[in-house]
């Protein structure tokens, strides 16, 4: 982002957008120009010169503080929100770093990837130099010296990262000399992918190569204008000529891939955490309790500053001889109640087991959701929805998740999969209640389901005809009256072909009590042998 | 009054108890329905689509203990409108006691709590209505005679604090209970007031 510091200032100013603003900071010598904006570049402002000097040229530069801080931060915003291209992305001084490797086809290769980048972030009023390289060194090279936007860099098959900085493709390229087959061999590139990096990148300065501005300088009085020109040299003479910290050869074997730079993504939101070190390791089993009623203040009053409220919590206990213990519990609605947290965590605090000792606790907030501060009403009435979610919270962390669950309604006839169970936790509440056919309506489901339909011996008057008597569990039920057949068709799209359909019948038996019971299949439908009888369900 | 009722299902394989119980639950907020493992295996998972009310919560209880557990948290949970636990036999846990403590409970949230015994007897409870429900032959179908109708039930309450006891032949029809035919000694209008 070249004119990131100019174009963020022109966001949050007044001035009209053709004013020579000059955003300056301060310098051993007075006030230097760190951004311009075009009018004032027009009129001989300069990046890195003094102010004076420019006022010198044109005194109607105006002049406003830059900050650097605050472009910086808005760099780790932004390289938050890039998330949306790669999950690797890095914040590097005015640009951004993205790991692309296998990400370009989503966006449908790589120059549209440039592209849609470019465009987003014109979207946001920054201009974004965009370019794809196989190593990080060569894309920020590309991104800030190629004179014309276009993704470019030798395309490898074994490249390990593709990256993005900012910039362009060189128009003109010179035939670079071959490289140490030694060196070559080592590259994570292919020679010819090395070969073509090195092609698209010889017309670049020097300074492409990020080295201080001093060994620049060095270079350029020997001649060494261009990378290009950098390559042909023997490695052997650069290395001993240029010994400090920034090596040439080290610039070199970067931009070519064959000296890894791995990237550091940009830090998450750092979640809501606690810490307590101990003085002595502790060894009685009480120690996991006692740090969390310490814990849970110091971590709901980060929560409160950052208006976060609890849905997942961890309490860690860090054993002396490097081992840990984790307890952890999750919540139905954000919540930052202590006495609702530790109620939660003090079972599993209690038994998290000491061995040799916890020298430190950390309760961590896992993840966290916004949860403004609110005061339900004037007088302490309990509010219903808390309280459920409270309840659920409570039964979760004591029975499990997958004990504690609420019904899920899928479109579907088939009854078992029409009534399925979601954790309680999943949400605030329950999905639209579906509206239930009224009786008489037709559909009328049972109270009770079975887990799996029971085989049941049934005895019928004809095969396709209202059952008579049945057989479940060894007891037998004379069946006095029979209401059906509902058809329920296998659905075909889910399950593999030889699923049979079922006739399902509401029937009651000489006592009352009724039940719903099935044929799967019809005789002869080539789908398996004869018909067989399930039970499926209990009505009240 | 809410409070703690006892039902006995007259068969495991009965469910008529589930729409006599459903039929005298509010549906406004949410229910919380807790059935133990064995009454799960034993009787069948409840099923949403055939309930009045998908505002639920259900938990699966391992045992007896977890389960009353689970009642009892719920007991105490203002926003819900009725807690149903299902218990499966005559565990040790189900004392006295721990039925004393769900209707104190019950009585001081105002939530009502239907403990339901499958495959149980009758021993000591603390519970202030002991209801014994079996299911009858269902009311004539208009639509089709060889059809189930509309539910009917075989109720005895067994005991009650405050009310004789006594056995109905109940239906519910179009919202409310009312009395087939009396097949014990009490007067009509006395059923109708216990059970609705």
């Amino acid at each position: 982002m070249p004119h990131l510091a100019i174009e963020r200032w022109a966001k949050g100013s007044d001035y009209p957008p053709d004013s020579p603003v000059v955003l300056t900071i301060e310098g051993p010598h007075g006030l230097i120009i760190h951004a311009v904006t075009k009018a004032a570049a027009e009129r001989g402002a300069r990046p890195g010169a003094r102010l004076t000097d420019a006022r010198a040229l044109d005194p109607a530069l105006v002049a406003a503080p830059a900050d650097p801080d605050g472009d910086s931060a808005l760099v780790q915003r932004l390289a938050r929100w890039a998330g949306r291209w790669s999950p690797l992305v890095e914040a590097d001084g005015d640009g951004l770093r993205l790991d692309v490797t296998g990400v370009a086809h989503l966006f449908g290769g790589e120059k549209p990837l440039a592209r849609d980048i470019e465009r987003r972030f014109a979207r946001i009023g920054l201009t974004a130099r965009v370019a794809i390289a196989p190593t990080a060194a060569a894309a920020w090279a590309l991104a800030h010296f190629s004179p014309s936007p276009l993704c470019g860099g030798g395309r490898d098959p074994l490249g390990e990262a593709e990256w993005e900085g900012e910039g362009a493709k060189p128009s003109n390229p010179l035939p670079s000399p071959p490289l140490p087959a030694r060196a070559a061999r080592e590259s994570t590139l292919s020679r010819k992918g090395e070969r073509d990096l090195a092609k698209s990148l010889s017309s670049l300065h020097v300074s492409a190569l990020r080295l201080d501005p001093d060994t620049v300088r060095t270079l350029e009085r020997l001649g060494l204008k261009t990378i290009g020109a950098l390559l042909t040299m023997p490695r052997l003479a650069l290395a001993r000529r240029f010994r400090g910290a920034e090596s040439v050869v080290d610039a070199i074997n970067r931009m070519l891939g064959r000296k890894p730079e791995p990237l550091t993504a940009a830090p998450a939101d750092r979640p809501p955490r606690a810490l307590l070190k101990l003085e002595e390791p502790a060894t009685h089993p009480e120690a996991a309790g006692q740090a969390l009623e310490r814990l849970i203040p110091v971590l709901v009053r980060e929560l409160e500053e950052r208006s976060l409220g609890a849905r997942l919590l961890s309490l860690t206990g860090y054993r002396v001889d490097g081992s840990v213990a984790v307890a952890s519990v999750a919540t139905a609605i954000p919540s930052r109640e202590p006495k609702h947290l530790h109620r939660l965590l003090g079972d599993k605090a209690a038994v998290l087991n000491p061995e040799f000792g916890f020298d430190a606790f950390a309760l961590q907030a896992d993840w966290a959701e916004c949860l403004a501060s609110a005061q339900d009403s004037l007088i302490e009435e309990p509010n219903g929805r808390q309280e459920i979610a409270r309840l659920v919270d409570r039964l979760t962390v004591k029975l499990g998740t997958r004990a504690v669950r609420k019904p899920k309604p899928e479109e579907s006839h088939l009854p078992e999969r029409a009534s399925a169970w979601a954790s309680a936790l999943t949400g605030p509440s329950p999905l639209s209640p579906t509206p239930l056919p009224q009786r008489g309506e037709g559909l009328s489901r049972p109270q009770r389901l079975l887990d799996r339909p029971e085989a049941i011996d049934v005895i019928y008057a004809t095969p396709e005809g209202m059952p008579r008597r049945f057989v479940w569990r060894r007891a037998v039920h004379d069946i006095a009256r029979a209401e059906g057949p509902e058809r329920i068709a296998p659905e075909w799209w889910r399950q593999p072909s030889p699923a049979r359909l079922r006739d399902y019948y509401r029937i009651e038996d000489a006592e009352g009590r009724r039940y719903w019971i099935y044929r799967e299949g019809l005789a002869g439908d080539g789908r398996g042998g004869a018909p067989a009888w399930f039970i499926h369900g209990l009505f009240g | 009054m809410p409070t703690l009722s006892e039902i006995f299902a007259a068969h495991p394989r009965d469910g008529g108890w589930a729409s006599f119980l459903l039929a005298q639950v509010a549906t406004n907020k949410p229910l919380l329905w807790v059935q133990d493992r064995m009454s799960i295996l034993e009787s069948g998972r409840i099923h949403p689509p055939g309930l009045p009310t998908q505002d639920l919560i259900h938990v699966e209880a391992r045992d007896a203990r977890s389960a009353l557990w689970a009642m009892e948290e719920g007991v105490r949970c203002s926003g819900l409108s009725c807690v149903i636990g299902e218990i499966w036999g005559n565990p040790k846990v189900l004392d006295f006691t721990a039925t004393r403590r769900l209707a104190v409970a019950s009585e001081r949230s105002g939530v009502p709590c239907w403990l339901v015994r499958l495959g149980g007897s009758a021993d000591l409870s603390g519970a202030r209505m002991r209801w014994r429900i079996a299911s009858a032959p269902s009311l004539v179908n208009p639509l089709d005679p060889r059809a189930p109708g509309d539910s009917a039930w075989d109720a005895e309450l067994f005991r009650a604090r405050g009310a004789p006891p006594g056995r109905w032949s109940l239906a519910y029809e179009a919202g409310r209970f009312h009395l087939v035919a009396a097949s014990g000694d009490r007067a009509l209008g006395e059923g109708q007031r216990l059970s609705a």
